[in-house]
């Protein structure tokens, strides 16, 4: 249980550092606000212009805008900001001081930050999300809500490696900072259910980039539309990316010589 | 760069000297990085065609088309979109934060030209990297979308000007707002809220005439969608020259104000400037 317990110290200590700068919740807070804000406004919008899109009504469609805030508030807490110091330390060369740790190296890079004030995004994405719930005629049973965990912890997790993959291409290309971007820009295609989307860019925010299992599915658990063969999909999908990940991983860490003195 | 002060006639060669050098230098960088400006430029186009695959998708549920604007319109406006996007990218309001903190402040005061003069020349440079990497994309996206456009040569040569017109208001506009940064170190706020006023006024998210009444109204009031709904719409819709001419009139009006607005905050904002580092 070593692993559990050096990320849960990395964890106190990501929480311990943030702590020390209290404005910056008062700031993440007002720009949470601004997000929901600006989400409910092109809701409105969209729904000015009609009643149901692609068989999803306002609604429905309010729990996905409020699954994607949160789900990329905790991404924003936990995944990116370690995924943005690993780009870093690869150029500058300070990675070989994470390297030669006695702990497991992919553990280490992927649990060294946490910015904790992201987390308003949890909360402002949960209330979106039980807001959007009362409004649904069908009520959420039990199972809807374990599928709903499910789904949404094997998203993250498929996120998790869709980062990973990515920064881990590093190794090879040097100039990797605009990644960050290219990943917000993509993710903000999980406000729609991924059935909006013509074909082609469906595979690509299913499979590609898996935002699809990660806002989408867990939205169908929520609305009671998912099938258990999607969950079975996504479960079957995300343990082989976790697998490759890990692969892809330890082949990147061959490549890689060092760059520090 | 010559320290030394120069004569009137040499300082406009110079300035234009200036900017022709940094503009090439600017290109030669941003070439050697493609892979990177792909990159950016791949994560850009995700937001119009969001945008584009609603709007499409509701215009086909109620009949092919949406307050008269049909599925190829609003192809057409998003494709259009991603070129207005690029040149809306600027020496923006957080690189002054970053500018001041990093301490590169104090080395840009003790050049001979203001500060600005780098950074609408460098971003100009960038813009034809940009275009020439642009292209594909937009062909990519006409063979998917199916766009219907049909400009007069009229609409062509205003929509050349328009694109650098809105590229020089946004850095205007930006660098005023970037002014904040000598009094604040947590601008990230304000630039957020920034960015969803511009959003939600400018045409970004859907071409101004599909917003209420009321946000229409306001947004008349307002110089963003001159730097964004303008250019775009001087090339797909359906204009008058008169309205065209008046466009570009309307630009120039509000490139006038904020110029004015940044001189003010400018010298407002060096008197407090301290500098950090060096």
């Amino acid at each position: 249980m070593s692993a559990a317990r050096v990320a849960w110290l990395f964890l106190k200590v990501g929480v311990l550092n943030e702590l020390q700068y209290r404005v910056n919740f008062v700031v993440q807070l007002f720009q949470s606000l601004i997000q929901v804000g600006t989400g409910l406004a092109v809701l409105a919008l969209v729904y000015s212009h009609t009643d149901e899109l692609n068989g999803w009504s306002e609604s429905e469609l309010l729990t996905v805008l409020g699954i994607q805030i949160l789900l990329g508030g905790a991404i924003r807490a936990a995944v990116q900001p370690n995924m943005v110091q690993l780009m870093e330390d690869v150029r500058e060369g300070t990675l070989d001081y994470a390297l030669t740790k006695p702990e497991d190296a992919q553990l280490l890079v992927s649990v060294r930050q946490f910015r904790i004030w992201q987390l308003t995004d949890l909360v402002s994405g949960a209330i979106l999300v039980a807001v959007g719930l009362g409004g649904v005629e069908r009520s959420v049973g039990p199972l809807d809500a374990i599928a709903f965990g499910a789904a949404l912890s094997l998203g993250g997790v498929m996120i998790y490696c869709f980062w990973l993959l990515i920064t881990t291409g590093s190794f090879w290309i040097v100039r990797m900072e605009h990644v960050l971007e290219l990943f917000e820009g993509v993710y903000q295609t999980g406000r729609w259910p991924v059935g909006v989307y013509p074909l082609w860019l469906r595979y690509t925010v299913t499979f590609l980039v898996p935002i699809a299992f990660a806002v989408t599915v867990p939205a169908e658990a929520m609305t009671s539309r998912l099938d258990a063969g999607t969950l079975a999909l996504s479960f079957a999908f995300g343990t082989a990316l976790f697998a490759f990940t890990r692969w892809f991983w330890r082949f990147g860490l061959r490549h890689y010589s060092g760059a520090s003195a | 760069m010559s320290t030394q002060t120069l004569p009137e006639a040499g300082r406009v060669r110079s300035v234009v000297d200036y900017y022709l050098t940094m503009m090439r230098t600017s290109i030669v960088n941003q070439f050697q990085y493609r892979v990177a400006q792909y990159f950016y430029m791949l994560g850009m186009v995700a937001e119009p065609v969001v945008y584009l695959v609603v709007w499409t998708t509701i215009a086909n549920e109620s009949g092919g088309e949406i307050n008269g604007i049909t599925t190829g319109e609003f192809a057409a406006y998003y494709i259009v979109w991603t070129l207005v996007r690029n040149m809306n990218i600027v020496f923006g309001a957080p690189y002054w934060e970053w500018r001041i903190r990093e301490g590169r402040m104090s080395a840009d005061l003790l050049r001979p030209l203001h500060p600005l003069h780098n950074d609408l020349a460098w971003f100009a440079g960038s813009k034809f990297v940009l275009i020439v990497l642009w292209l594909p994309i937009a062909a990519g996206l006409t063979i998917a979308f199916e766009p219907t456009v049909d400009p007069t040569p009229l609409e062509v040569v205003v929509f050349s000007i328009a694109i650098w017109g809105a590229y020089l208001l946004r850095t205007m506009i930006q660098s005023t707002l970037g002014m904040l940064c000598f009094w604040t170190t947590r601008g990230a706020a304000i630039f957020d809220l920034y960015i969803t006023t511009e959003l939600l006024l400018s045409g970004r998210l859907v071409p101004l005439p599909l917003m209420p009444d009321r946000v229409e109204t306001v947004a008349a009031f307002l110089p963003f969608q001159w730097a964004f709904f303008f250019p775009i719409d001087a090339l797909v819709g359906d204009r008058s020259t008169a309205w065209l001419l008046g466009g570009l009139g309307m630009q120039l009006l509000w490139i006038a104000i904020s110029f004015v607005a940044f001189r003010i905050a400018w010298r407002a904002a060096i008197k407090r400037f301290s500098a950090v580092g060096g």
